[in-house]
């Protein structure tokens, strides 16, 4: 072996000082200010501007992670979102941020990070020593193995894959920050700032069209930050600057930096996070930690660049191995050098331009691997010009160096290794245009030979490629790009082509060389003899590979699955194109034969917070308040959501000491005087127009057309498939005027099928609906005494007896106040009762007036439990009867269809199984024991009958106290019930454990022969 | 000497000699002129219905035609989630015939997919929701499947990271079945490829049926983009895709395709151990055994054949996501993705003859199919052999709808996105 | 996905329910069984044009046929369903 240079050169300079490895300001550098932040507990200085990976790296260090399955020491790879390798924990507690890429994170003053996946320490973590049972950890292992004995796989081995999996910790308690989100529209959408972004932004602007440029960076520019381009004689990030103070100036031009446009959706609709403030310590006050954008674009233009590649090689995973790109942009931009000592290692000529900016800024470049053979002029002029040697045709064949690089072997063209002192190994295999955006509708990349890289060659309507993500090799090229893209999307936008002026573009000093030459496998099968990786987080090597296509695992997709590449928090950005090549090369197609696998958004992983943005805890979803809802909560009620509608339980007195004493003092307080209950939240129709009957008619079983004015009538709807849809009672307000009311949860539902039938179905009925759910306050005012109660509300003009205004009366009222509402007289409860209803913004007046006229009879508020135990004990079918499964025969109602129309469901009706006799039909039940409870859920099945699917023949509903009764009550739906009143029958609840005895009876406990209703 | 039959042997062995003794895990397999079953995809269903047909009824002259890659439907695009609390005696004991299989698969198939009955929990935060799991739950009983009702202090013992305290719909209990759990989905696929492929089944990928050869109502074969191939017998299963198939054989049916999203975080250390699902919103989760959480939701709700869905549900889920367990807000969201759904008019599958002669039909499976996969296999395999239904498969006709005898579990009726 | 409402113009596809194939035509009471069922059950389902329902309930309460490519989810037109029906 022949040693080149056998020891890294002495630390000179500043170094040895805090931040030994800043060796200038860069130009995206605060370098005037200093701040402080901890990594693993110490304490370490940056400036503003850094990221934590430039921050690490100005201090010198490189171990930053560890890999997911080997737990292999890994450092810095890149200087973008695409990073696999250096991920850390951010800050700590509930704001505990797992697997956080140091490449994208903006240090702030008192940033704590936390590396992760290692135990005890980053340095010295035992799970390394998985590393020595990679043998047996290939690619597909787990399928193979963990068999024998059959039961241990939940006692024992999973437990233990399941110790081991994950990276990082998520937090232990609720996310405390806020999250918002917010609709933004455009002509033009650019996503990405470089030199093609701008360019485009600054063109589409010109020519009239309002502009959104999305940069997920903090700055603009893109690659002119990391590279040292000369626009015009000025440092191209300078032309960046002044390009976007100028755009930023224009009043149609929204500039967003830290904004990530991770999905591109139907219809011109994108996806995009904006970090708010995850680059200060704590966001300002009223300011979300990130917000979600959804934008709508007419037309898009993708400036997105492209992402560099690593090159296969042996233990091509140590810390002190990155991408050249990234060499450049931590030289540049950040004023830092990630090394003293460097080798280039290449298969192009933008790899060499490392060797340029490293030598500039005081590092020693050995050597230059160009695996080229002939190498370009261009390396040769470059190894010139750094002093470094050039083996053209070389390959490394292996690294050394456990926590971080300290030497490379250079195998040179006549296959002789040396070894190579260095701490940095800068590496280029090529760049991929990043397309992400541009496949998210399942467009299909194609290979492009020229370019060693796939390409969009045929973008869907309305998108764009620019710059380098449609393979445009220079700056110059990009900038071209830009501007033309960017004035033909304004046009296709709409604007007007004769808009706008001709702005001149500045011209790069130099033109930028590529000269690639594909290489996928440095060594071949000898390069496999180490760990020569591929996707660096997941440890997917190239043998893994070779094993994928020995055992048949060839398309893309089974690569993939199998080997478990590209699936990493990275998603293989920087890994997918080597792997699907190696497989290639394995089977002996092209690249473009072996294709590639569909990219998913989001295009960077974006925080579950932000994308439920406001809606979570009590705000999950809105409430809904009925009229009375204060007055009610003033009265001490207990509330429960219905929906998103909050009403009343139950209103309990202190002297209360259940739930189900409050509700049997509701319930007796109705049956034996008065109570009232809002029930504001049923649904309520307005229908008017000549053919309402007919349209009446049509969606309700029963018939309608001879309903006199003044009168109410229960009706049932089907769905079209014949099962019960929704009940409720319609009033006939006047000749061509009715008010429908529907449940409570179907009101929408209804409302939505009442259009149907008529846009749809019916289009030439003459009828109008309109929801007036939120416009009246409707209250059930319901007991013996409610007509008393009433009087006193009710003009004395309006004849409240039984014989004027009897059960199922409707009539306009006016209230002694002047107030003009509705008089309905409908039960729920089976007592005298009446709902009463009145323009909404007087709903908590009319429950404090009832209250007040109320008090001589003792009028009782009552929540919904009360009215629930009312209407079991009177055996009205609700929300649990009518569960979509039903049929009117099964509700008993069967003999309310007419046949002598046609309806919503009455053919489907007729079919054989739903007119099967033995269908389960509603039944009441009561337990021969009073006090032995009905549980709804339970099931019902023949006294003495094993307890098995084979005799369940019904079950439980719906169930209650009766206070009435005194007695459980309960309605269910037994077989043939109907026929069975009086039978003793078992009803089991296996979840419970037990078993009571009920009869069935008739589903009506309360007053059967209706006389309280008509009283 | 190659590796074939995977044991603590051959696992050993290979790793001596760098795994490089391995065969293909199934053969690339060209037509053949004819078979006695030629089964139309290469899905879970398929691939299980091809093993079944040759390990338990003997018919080794099968073929599963494959349009792309195996696996790349829904097999390999679910949440991966197994569970056996159905509520109708229709449903129950076909899924808990396929939990008992899932439960000996490994062995059966000399493959591990993983099963890990970690538990399926479905939450309920109202009396109603209590009421229909407890009728669901005691049903289950009666099949004999196993099922527990849980109270909320039960559920924050086994979850104490929900939100319990501040949630706009409390969480009252749950419905939890111990049996239920998760299955490595690639793997059920693989395995059943693999094993059927030992049996003398030829799976043929790439290969894209693109006609049907029906003689005086009775099918012949299959034209296919390599070439015609002869059958005794057509099977479809290729959900997701029923419709356009059978419309090659001139059969409209009862489905809608739909697209349903999933999706995956970054990984991290386990800290959800069961399957969850929240009442009050559209959401369910589990943790894989990488650490990634994978959850979903509705469907997108509108006819797709786009293997994509849009970002109104995406937030929607979300939204669940971040209501029932607030501790999730920064954990990343790394991928979403889409799979087209069979919907059918009742929620429940088809698995029948067709009105054309020894034409079969698996179809229909909503986003409930990954579980059935076994079953429907095996079931599929029965009716193909003996032609009749398995007798735990007996209530999924084709004619139901026509009769009434409909199988809704959830009462949504005729309207598939509801389902 | 954005829908034009004829109404209310271009709205997210948030405000608007979906019904499902809009060329099914509900049959005569009288019509055979088999019609109905076919009604009801029975879908062309294709991959490609498709006309459908959809409602805009978050809006005008319209309903709207929409033809749309279920394969791109693009857009080919939207008319009023009334429009559509008394055509």
């Amino acid at each position: 072996m022949n040693d080149l240079s056998a020891s890294l050169p002495p630390e000179t300079g500043r170094r040895g000082k805090t931040q030994p490895m800043r060796w200038a300001r860069g130009n995206g550098i605060r370098g005037d200010k200093t701040i402080r932040f901890t990594f693993d507990g110490r304490v370490l200085e940056a400036h503003p501007g850094d990221t934590l990976a430039s921050a690490l790296l100005a201090n010198g260090v490189r171990l930053v992670g560890r890999s997911f399955k080997y737990h292999r020491p890994r450092g810095i790879l890149s200087a973008g979102p695409e990073e696999p390798n250096a991920l850390v924990e951010l800050r700590e507690g509930a704001q505990r941020e797992p697997n956080s890429r140091a490449t994208v994170t903006e240090v702030f003053d008192g940033l704590a990070a936390t590396s992760q996946n290692r135990w005890p320490t980053l340095k010295h973590d035992m799970l390394g020593a998985n590393s020595l049972l990679a043998p047996v950890f290939s690619a597909g292992f787990y399928y193979k193995t963990f068999m024998w004995p059959a039961s241990f796989w939940e006692k024992v081995y999973e437990p233990i894959i399941r110790r081991a999996a994950g990276l990082g910790r998520a937090a232990d308690e609720a996310d405390p920050d806020h999250y918002e989100k917010a609709t933004a529209f455009c002509d033009v959408l650019v996503v990405g700032s470089g030199p093609a972004g701008l360019a485009a932004a600054r063109a589409a602007a010109g020519a009239g069209a309002r502009v959104i440029l999305c940069e997920q960076d903090s700055l603009t520019g893109g690659r002119l930050r990391a590279e040292r381009v000369m626009l015009d004689d000025r440092p191209g990030w300078a032309w960046a600057q002044d390009t976007e103070k100028y755009l930023r100036a224009l009043p149609e031009v929204r500039i967003m930096t830290r904004t990530c446009v991770f999905g591109r959706y139907d219809g011109g609709c994108f996806g995009a996070l904006e970090r708010v403030a995850d680059h200060v310590a704590v966001p300002q006050a009223g300011q979300p930690r990130q917000r979600l954008w959804r934008i709508v674009a007419g037309q898009c233009i993708l400036a997105t660049g492209g992402i560099e590649r690593p090159i296969v090689f042996p233990d091509n995973d140590r810390p002190g191995i990155m991408l050249a790109g990234a060499v450049r942009s931590y030289v540049n931009r950040f004023g830092v050098v990630p090394g003293r000592q460097a080798v280039i290692y290449t298969n192009n000529d933008d790899g060499l331009r490392a060797a340029a900016d490293l030598h500039d800024a005081g590092v020693r470049v050995a050597a230059i691997v160009d695996s080229r053979q002939p190498s370009s002029t261009a390396a040769q002029a470059m190894a010139r010009q750094v002093g470094a040697a050039l083996f053209a045709g070389g390959a490394i064949a292996g690294t050394t160096g456990h926590t971080g690089l300290k030497a490379v072997q250079v195998r040179d063209s006549a296959g002789k290794t040396r070894r190579l002192a260095c701490d940095l190994l800068a590496v280029s295999g090529g760049w991929n245009p990043d397309i992400a955006l541009a496949t998210h509708h399942r467009t299909h990349p194609v290979y492009d030979d020229a370019l060693n890289a796939f390409v969009v060659s045929s973008p869907a309507p309305g998108l764009h490629l620019a710059g380098f993500a449609a393979g445009a090799l220079t700056t110059d090229a990009a900038l071209a790009q830009g501007d033309a893209l960017g004035r033909a999307a304004a046009q296709g936008a709409g604007s007007d082509p004769a808009t706008g002026c001709a702005m001149v573009l500045p011209r790069a000093a130099e033109k930028e060389g590529y000269a690639i030459a594909p290489l996928w496998h440095a060594l071949g099968r000898a390069g496999q003899a180490g760990k020569a990786f591929i996707d660096f987080q997941n440890d997917v090597t190239a043998k893994d590979v070779s094993l994928a296509a020995r055992e048949g695992f060839w398309a893309v997709e089974h690569l993939k699955r199998y080997t478990t590449l590209g699936m990493a928090t990275d998603q293989g950005k920087t890994a997918n194109v080597n792997a699907l090549a190696m497989m290639a090369w394995e089977r002996g197609r092209s690249i473009a034969q072996t294709g590639t696998t569909i990219v998913r958004p989001p295009v960077q992983p974006c925080a579950i917070g932000a994308l439920a943005g406001t809606h979570r805890g009590r705000h999950f979803k809105p409430h809904r308040l009925p009229p009375t809802h204060d007055w009610a909560v003033e009265a001490g009620c207990v509330l429960t959501s219905n929906g998103i509608w909050q009403r009343a339980q139950w209103y309990p007195r202190p002297d209360e000491t259940s739930w189900q004493e409050t509700v049997n003092r509701e319930v007796r307080s109705v049956r034996s005087s008065v109570g009232f209950c809002d029930v504001t939240t049923l649904g309520k129709i307005d229908i008017q127009g000549a053919d309402a009957a007919t349209l009446l008619e049509r969606v309700y079983v029963n018939a309608w057309r001879k309903l006199p004015v003044g009168r109410a009538r229960y009706g049932l709807m089907l769905r079209e498939d014949g099962f019960a849809f929704d009940d409720g009672t319609t009033a006939r307000l006047a000749e061509n005027h009715y008010v429908m009311t529907t449940t409570t949860a179907n009101a929408g539902a209804v409302m939505r099928h009442l259009e149907f039938c008529h846009q749809c179905l019916w289009p030439g009925l003459d009828v109008r609906f309109i929801s007036v759910t939120d416009a009246w306050a409707q209250i059930a005012v319901a007991g013996p005494r409610s007509r008393d109660v009433l009087r006193e509300i009710i003009d004395e003009s309006f004849d409240l007896s039984n014989e004027a205004f009897g059960y199922m009366g409707a009539a306009n009222v006016r209230l002694r106040d002047g107030v003009g509402g509705r008089l309905f007289r409908l039960s729920f409860s089976g007592e005298l009762a009446y709902e009463i209803a009145v323009p909404a913004r007087y709903g908590d007046a009319l429950a404090r007036l009832l209250m007040r006229v109320g008090a001589p009879y003792g009028i009782t508020p009552y929540g919904t439990e009360a009215l629930g135990v009312m209407r079991i004990e009177k055996g009205h079918p609700a929300g649990p009867e009518l569960n979509g499964q039903t049929t009117a025969h099964d509700l008993g109602m069967g003999r309310m269809l007419s046949r002598k129309k046609d309806f919503i469901g009455r053919a489907m009706a007729q079919r054989t199984a739903l007119c099967d006799a033995a269908r389960p039909t509603l039944i009441g039940l009561k337990p021969l024991h009073a006090s032995d409870a009905l549980v709804a859920g339970a099931h019902l099945l023949p006294r003495g009958a094993p307890a098995d699917a084979a005799s369940d023949q019904g079950w439980i509903s719906s169930s209650a106290w009766s206070p009435t009764v005194e007695s459980w009550i309960a309605l269910g739906f037994l077989s043939h019930g109907p026929q069975r009143h009086g039978e003793v029958i078992a009803v089991h609840n296996p979840l419970a454990g037990t078993v009571i005895e009920a009869q069935v009876v008739p589903p009506v406990f309360v007053d059967p022969e209706g006389s309280r209703l008509h009283a | 000497m190659s590796s074939d039959r995977y044991s603590f042997l051959s696992v050993l062995r290979e790793a001596l000699r760098g795994q490089t003794g391995w065969k293909p895990a199934w053969r690339k397999a060209t037509p053949q002129d004819s078979y006695d079953v030629v089964i139309v995809g290469g899905g879970g269903h398929g691939l299980a219905t091809a093993y079944y047909l040759a390990r338990r009824y003997g018919i080794r002259r099968v073929a599963v035609v494959e349009k792309s890659w195996l696996g790349n439907g829904n097999i390999g695009r679910n949440t991966t989630i197994v569970r056996s609390n159905y509520l109708l005696a229709g449903n129950v004991p076909f899924y808990e015939c396929s939990m008992k299989l899932w439960e000996g698969l490994e062995q059966d198939i000399n493959y591990n997919a993983m099963v890990s009955q970690r538990g399926v929990l479905n939450l309920f935060h109202n009396d109603g929701q209590r009421n229909a799991y407890t009728r669901r739950g005691n049903a289950m009983r009666l099949h004999g499947v196993d099922a527990q009702l849980l109270d909320a202090s039960a559920v924050r013992r086994k979850l104490p990271f929900l939100d319990f305290d501040n949630a706009r719909f409390p969480i009252q209990g749950g419905l939890l079945q111990q049996r239920g759990g998760t299955v490595r989905h690639d793997a059920v696929a693989w395995g059943y490829a693999r094993a059927a492929d030992r049996l003398g089944v030829d799976i043929i990928e790439n290969c894209e049926v693109t006609g049907m050869r029906i003689t005086d109502g009775r099918v012949e074969g299959v034209e296919t983009t390599r070439g015609f191939i002869g059958a005794k017998k057509v099977g479809l299963a290729c959900a997701g895709n029923s419709s356009r198939v059978a419309a090659l054989a001139g059969l409209r049916l009862p489905i809608e395709s739909h697209v349903l999203q999933a999706f995956v975080t970054e990984g991290l250390k386990p800290f959800i151990d069961c399957v969850v699902t929240f009442g009050a919103g559209h959401f369910y989760i589990s943790q894989s055994d990488k650490g990634g959480l994978v959850f979903g939701g509705d469907i997108d709700g509108y006819n797709s054949y786009a293997q994509r869905g849009n970002m109104p549900v995406v937030e929607d889920v979300c939204e669940g996501g971040m209501a029932l367990m607030p501790r999730i807000g920064r954990i990343r969201l790394l991928r979403q993705w889409g799979g087209l759904m069979d919907m059918s008019m009742d929620g429940s599958p088809i698995i029948d003859r067709t009105p054309v002669d020894q034409l079969y039909l698996n179809a229909g499976w909503c986003y409930g199919g990954f579980k059935a996969t076994p079953a429907s296999g095996l079931c599929f395999a029965h009716l193909l052999a003996r032609d009749e239904p398995h007798p735990v498969a007996t209530a999924y006709r084709l004619d139901r709808f026509a009769r009434g005898a409909v199988i809704d579990e959830k009462g949504m009726g005729a309207q598939p996105n509801l389902h | 996905m954005r829908i034009h409402c004829p109404y209310c113009c271009t709205r997210g596809v948030e405000e608007f329910t979906y019904r499902g194939d809009a060329t099914v035509r509900r049959p005569d009471l009288d019509a055979p069984e088999a019609a109905w069922v076919d009604y009801v059950y029975l879908r062309d389902n294709p991959a490609g044009p498709h006309a459908e329902y959809w409602y805009h309930a978050a809006g005008c309460h319209s309903w709207l046929v929409v033809r749309r490519d279920t394969r791109t989810h693009e857009i080919f037109s939207v008319q009023t369903a009334s429009e559509v029906s008394e055509a």
